[in-house]
């Protein structure tokens, strides 16, 4: 009975120290070895041989790489890194193994179109992406939406954004929004109020936090972009009618008869550069403005997100 | 159903409980759940779609494994262990031990789908909160994924009456792929000529075609499954178990126990 409580004690200690300095070299061999770039590595890049590989249960398959896709953009956009080389097959490999998996559509035309570093830049194969999931899903307006929203923001061809608008609007149950987005593409596409509705209906039709939460983000930053746009233009009509800039935004606001300081979604006060430039108080907790921004401004490596969805 | 049949049935039934079979319920609970909780977290949107092709996919692969390590050893354990020549020598013909043990087995089988069925409606209400009227096609799902298991059974049960349980397994196995490539196979036999596509179409008919009775992508995404289709797997999965199964009883009618 004692040998054998011995042996009991002995092999248990044995077992929780050979695990414990199995886990410690692991760490060890982590920080020694280059760092492998595991996720840039596709081992096999072919979507038809993925798809017989899964032996039919393609579409578990395919929830696995549209996870690893998001895994892949998170890691590379929360680095800010300018390169996204496997984005683009993997969300192809994804939407092979099931063409109906919508979210590899939507989110991933939003992943590859925008520039480095909010996206890949490849607004291209983003386009290619919709296309192939309208082809496989054409009773779906969203993708249509999509599709012309990559038109819209990245490209800035509204002809064919109004098309594929007009395209999504003739889909049944296509949200009334589409018909009055291809009206407006085709004459005042490149408007506030323009992109304003459209974000607004990317929040209103999405069910999804993330894209709620980008949407209202994309709202923020269009009010930004129009109010800095009116104040610089308060500054120019200031200089032409004194002769010099406003010394100081309370100055401006004076003889522009505004209410008070104008303020940011936020409520900071705007910031007036001695060159007479409209600055935000805080550039980092708006992601996508294009206004407003100090000169070779470089966003912050971990970026703010204010909104609640 | 005479009660000799029956009563094999049964014995085979609580011998794979005995052997612990249904421990795998409790890897499928892991999995299921783990899946459930942790993919919202690191995924977008799809938590219901990896909860139904996780939860399904899983059935199939456990249900095919079982199927076949039981099924494998059904007949040369009992001759190894000897205990095949006492329920031979009483009155109890060859083509019903060998039809009581497949009737073991897919009850076997069918009690563990139930209960991973369970979890997979567990797992589903967990993440969508609420069943929805195309759930049930779900169902439809596990009762292919059943009739899946019933042509496994039935084959594994054929290699086991003639062959030793590692090449059965093989064979078991290997069919299990290829029919899963079934329709590959048929695509493959259309491109080619002559001799080559007789024989290519002969193949790809003899083997069972486990890609029509896979709906899982599609019940995943609530999409309905066509009751026409639903009857004619049924019938087919009858007819190549039956083939099968009488294989295996002609081959053990015929071999030479001593």
């Amino acid at each position: 009975m004692r040998t054998r409580r011995r042996v009991t004690v002995v092999a248990s200690l044995c077992l929780v120290t050979s695990m414990a300095l199995s886990v410690l070299l692991l760490r060890r061999i982590d920080q020694v070895r280059p760092q492998a770039t595991l996720e840039d590595v596709l081992y096999v890049n072919s979507p038809k041989l993925v798809k017989r590989l899964s032996l039919g249960f393609s579409g578990l398959m395919a929830c696995i790489y549209w996870t690893r896709t998001v895994q892949y953009f998170g890691h590379r956009h929360y680095n800010h890194e300018q390169s996204y080389n496997e984005l683009a097959p993997l969300l192809e490999i994804a939407t092979s193994l099931d063409p109906q998996l919508l979210p590899a559509y939507q989110f991933g035309a939003s992943f590859l179109a925008p520039a480095p570093p909010n996206g890949a830049g490849e607004p291209g194969r983003a386009i290619e992406l919709m296309q192939y999931g309208i082809d496989h899903n054409p009773d779906n307006w969203q993708l249509y939406y999509n599709l012309g929203f990559v038109y819209y923001t990245e490209l800035h061809d509204y002809k064919k954004a109004a098309d594929v608008f007009a395209r999504g609007s003739q889909v049944p149950d296509a949200h009334p929004s589409m018909k009055v987005m291809a009206a407006r593409m085709a004459e005042h596409a490149g408007d506030f109020e323009t992109a304003r509705m459209l974000w607004t209906a990317s929040y209103q039709t999405s069910r999804e936090s993330n894209i709620r939460k980008n949407a209202l983000e994309h709202l923020r930053a269009l009010s930004v972009d129009e109010q800095v746009t009116q104040l610089q233009a308060a500054v120019t009509r200031f200089g032409e009618r004194s002769g010099r800039l406003p010394s100081s935004m309370a100055e401006l606001a004076a003889a522009e008869h505004m209410n008070g300081v104008p303020i940011d979604p936020d409520g900071n006060p705007y910031v007036l550069t001695r060159e007479g430039r409209i600055q935000l108080a805080k550039p980092d907790d708006f992601p996508f403005v294009t206004k407003g921004l100090p000169p070779g401004y470089k966003p912050s490596a971990l970026p703010r997100f204010h909104v609640k969805g | 159903m005479s009660a000799r049949i029956l009563h094999i049935a049964r014995n085979t039934f609580r011998e794979a409980v005995r052997d612990r079979v249904l421990y795998n319920l409790i890897a499928f609970a892991l999995l299921l759940s783990g899946a459930a909780i942790f993919v919202g977290q690191i995924s977008i949107d799809i938590e219901r779609l990896v909860v139904v092709n996780l939860g399904l996919t899983a059935v199939s692969l456990f249900g095919a494994v079982i199927a076949i390590f039981i099924g494998i050893g059904l007949v040369s354990k009992e001759i190894e262990k000897r205990t095949l020549y006492t329920v031979l020598s009483r009155p109890v013909r060859r083509w019903e031990f060998i039809v009581g043990k497949f009737f073991g087995l897919a009850g076997t089988l069918v009690v563990n789908t139930f209960f991973m069925a369970i979890g997979v409606f567990g797992a589903l209400l967990y993440v969508a909160h609420r069943f929805s009227s195309s759930d049930r096609s779900i169902l439809v799902a596990l009762y292919f994924i059943i009739l899946e298991f019933l042509i496994i059974c039935a084959l594994s049960l054929l290699f086991s009456s003639f062959s030793s349980p590692l090449l059965s397994a093989i064979f078991a196995f290997s069919l299990f792929v290829i029919g899963s490539f079934a329709d590959d196979l048929r695509g493959f036999a259309g491109l080619t000529h002559g001799m080559t596509r007789w024989i290519a179409i002969s193949a790809a008919y003899l083997v069972p075609n486990f890609s029509a009775l896979n709906v899982i992508s599609a019940v995943a995404h609530q999409q309905a499954v066509s009751p026409q289709l639903v009857l004619q797997n049924t019938l087919y999965a009858l007819f190549y178990t039956a083939m099968a199964l009488s294989g295996a009883v002609l081959i053990f009618e015929r071999r030479n126990l001593k």
